[in-house]
């Protein structure tokens, strides 16, 4: 019988425009950078997209600039209600324009469509309403120094973001900051730039004051050079945990303020009474998403034994059905690895996985020939001393380790020197509820994972790093009270 | 050994008492304790660390001459300033206890997310936090810093004042004698500058308090911070403007940020369905 396979279903790119070069955004113009200019490139085909300006040490300390007189001059003292009209301007913007946005993100990112249509673009409008709602509303979160001190913002924000979620963490980062009375400076991802600078255009179509957000391009040294900068009052970080130590180093003996969203190694648990089917869309869910590229993703899944064969059977069956491909098809479950660098890293851990003797099997896929191409992958027969149990491996890569008890599960769980989320497939209630207590994670899932929602805080314990982002909690780091300066 | 040598009428200067030098190893033994101790207290129900918290207040009332006779000597004050300092200690133990009850009330919620969830935010206990206890305030502040960390759940090591160290040698007495178990609060005497770069390097500490940083000879607190980046500790900062530290206005409402500063917020989310 002929086996009836998927048609072509292509999402257009005519919807996006993208300019041969770009410079930086800075007091509400696009300025030329002073550094060199260096190629942004689409993943899936490497098709060189743009040239991207690199913002120098001077350029920074420009948009320093911009934002503190921005802060000094006009949106410190805006009203609440004020600020939040222009996040609220901004929102509807950002999902009016968000068929652009998604395209334009899996063009750069290498990301499915759909997931930038469904997941990225539309968590980050939702972000800039929340906050919007917010800014009114501050003296109510309960996060002044005493009942009757309402908080201040804090000034300048420093802000650092990854290339997994380029737009989404530009939400999470610029809105709560925002919303709060502070202005920004942001460095998107050097491999992901093009729908920060995207939104910088919306920033203007929103009649945002000049100087409010400011865009920095360009790689480490860029962002280094925004992190010592010492007119930053606060630095938001997202991304790996090495660079993280070097800003809480780089902050220590300063009264700059830093919240670092780092790395994991989670754990996702799956006990024999779990709905097995759920759970390994679950599973699924927690390691493929994004190509795995996700801080939080469940790169270990932990069963118990007495289902581990049945499990693992059922994931295999499972992923021989992911189309990976073509990311702008409507059809693709799996993207592009994003970067060159990035690849090389899936492949070496892979490597030492394998050199470590643990099992290695991928479905039958036929990657392109241009590109940086992954296929899932599932390690079986892992012990805890392997690396890729205990290292952040960032890429479409499950290891799978067995318990016999749910102490066994928690020690296991918990032993690595991250702690940023988890997840606990299991019909019984009270056993979530101990679990979730004991788990060193700052997100649980249970019997659900990789979900998302402005109101709900993110971050991790340990070397997950520090501070929430979302919901009341994530407006703190944003706010400064005389006890907490 | 160091000698404690007296502030108060007798005259600047004058012996006080011979005190244990702690050590490096002293802390490191003290992390294990804490370490330890750490899953039986944060385990406990809030209920009862508040009778615990309330506890110590009770036996610090029932030896509240002692202790203000000490406080006088340490600090040089009045005996009358020093009975108001004791009892503003036992207060604050009193105000700490009824919080551990609270605590989760206030700085947790229910998120109500965009989709069929219920998701909950509530605090946990970072775990083992160090404390530089104050220089100067050698039992209220002492008591300040000690409370909050342990109200919620954390355990911690704590360097007392270097040169005001018995009124915390006696409060360790009193939580020895009262229901506080035994690793939840570590006190160590000796001088901070020798034994704080251990705790703040020390890989299996969660969070520092660096409070005591402020007029403590040969500590720079910057330094021990950036010690701190090692494995992503908690810190909370020294008060003051810049490089320079200073001591806290103890007497002054505390407010929350002492607590929240040694709090991880947790979220837990589960679908809700027939």
């Amino acid at each position: 019988m002929t086996r009836f396979d998927y048609a072509p279903a292509p999402e257009s790119r005519a919807v996006v425009t993208i300019a041969d070069s770009y410079g930086l955004f800075v007091g509400g113009d696009f300025v030329p950078a002073s550094g060199p200019s260096f190629p942004t490139v689409n993943p899936a085909t490497e098709e060189v997209l743009a040239e991207i300006g690199q913002a120098s040490a001077a350029d920074v300390d420009r948009a320093v600039a911009a934002a503190r007189t921005a802060y000094e001059g006009v949106w410190g003292r805006l009203s609440g209600a004020e600020r939040g009209k222009y996040l609220f301007r901004i929102a509807r913007i950002l999902q009016e324009r968000a068929r652009e946005f998604a395209v334009l993100e899996t063009l750069d990112n290498g990301k499915p469509i759909t997931e930038s249509r469904d997941v990225d673009v539309p968590l980050a409008a939702a972000h800039f309403f929340y906050h919007a709602g917010w800014a009114d509303k501050l003296g109510y979160a309960g996060l002044g120094g005493s009942p009757a001190e309402p908080p201040r913002p804090v000034g300048v924000v420093g802000q650092v973001i990854p290339w997994n979620f380029p737009l989404l963490m530009l939400a999470w980062k610029i809105a709560p900051a925002l919303a709060c009375g502070n202005t920004v400076v942001l460095k998107p991802a050097e491999t992901t730039p093009l729908t920060a600078l995207l939104f910088a255009q919306v920033c203007q179509e929103a009649d945002l004051p000049p100087g409010v957000v400011n865009i920095v391009t360009g790689a480490g040294p860029t962002g280094q050079a925004l992190v010592e900068h010492p007119g930053v009052d606060k630095l938001a970080f997202t991304g790996s945990t090495e660079v993280g130590k070097l800003i809480a180093r780089s902050v220590a003996g300063t009264r700059k303020r830093a919240t670092l969203e780092l790395g994991g190694k989670a754990a996702n648990i799956v006990f024999e009474d779990a709905a097995i089917d759920q759970a390994v869309e679950g599973i699924v869910r927690g390691i493929f998403f994004n190509q795995g590229h996700v801080c939080c993703a469940g790169s270990r899944l932990l069963v118990q034994e007495s289902i581990h064969d049945e499990v693992v059977h059922r994931l295999k069956r499972r992923l021989a059905t992911i189309r990976v491909g073509d990311p702008m098809d409507k059809n693709t479950d799996l993207g592009a690895i994003n970067s060159a660098t990035q690849l090389a890293r899936v492949r070496e851990m892979t490597a030492v996985g394998q050199a470590e003797g643990a099992e290695r099997w991928s479905p039958a896929c036929t990657l392109p020939d241009r590109g940086f191409w992954f296929a899932p992958t599932v390690f079986t027969g892992v012990s805890q001393a392997h690396r890729i149990a205990q290292e952040e491996i960032f890429g479409p890569v499950l290891s799978v380790l067995t318990f016999r008890t749910p102490a066994e599960a928690v020690a296991k769980a918990n032993n690595t020197p991250y702690g940023l989320s988890a997840g606990v497939w299991t019909e019984k209630g009270s056993r979530i509820l101990w679990m979730a207590d004991q788990l060193r994670a700052g997100v649980v899932w249970a019997n659900t994972f990789n979900q998302f929602d402005p109101t709900s805080p993110f971050g991790g314990l340990k070397e997950s790093g520090y501070g929430r982002e979302g919901g009341r909690h994530g407006l703190g780091p944003y706010l400064t009270t005389g006890a907490t300066r | 050994m160091h000698a404690a040598s007296r502030r108060g009428s007798a005259g600047p200067g004058a012996f006080l008492g011979n005190v244990a030098q702690g050590s490096r190893k002293d802390a490191r033994d003290a992390v294990v304790a804490a370490r330890a101790a750490g899953s039986g207290w944060a385990g406990a129900t809030a209920y009862n660390r508040g009778q615990v918290l309330y506890r110590v207040a009770e036996v610090m009332q029932g030896r509240a001459a002692q202790l203000a006779a000490e406080v006088a000597e340490a600090e040089g004050l009045s005996a009358a300033r020093a009975a108001t300092t004791v009892a503003a200690a036992i207060d604050r133990w009193v105000w700490y206890a009824g919080w551990s009850d609270k605590l989760a009330q206030v700085v947790g919620n229910l998120n109500p997310v965009a989709g069929p969830y219920f998701n909950i935010s509530a605090p946990s206990p970072t775990g083992v936090v160090a404390v530089l206890a104050p220089q100067g305030s050698s039992l209220l502040g002492l008591t300040s810093v000690i409370a909050p960390v342990i109200v919620s759940g954390n355990t911690c090591v704590v360097i007392a004042s270097q040169d005001r160290p018995i009124p915390a040698v006696t409060l360790a007495e009193i939580f020895a004698t009262s229901d506080l178990p035994g690793g939840v609060v570590n006190l160590i005497t000796g001088r901070t500058a020798e034994i704080a770069p251990w705790l703040a390097s020390h890989r299996d500490v969660n969070a520092i308090d660096l409070t005591g940083a402020a007029d403590a000879t040969g500590v720079d607190w910057g330094a021990l911070e950036a010690a701190a980046a090692d494995n992503l500790k908690r810190v909370l900062r020294p008060e003051g403007d810049g490089p320079a530290a200073r001591e806290p206005d103890w007497t002054a409402p505390p407010g929350l940020h002492r607590m929240t500063a040694f709090l991880e917020i947790k979220t837990v989310w589960h679908p809700k369905g027939r």
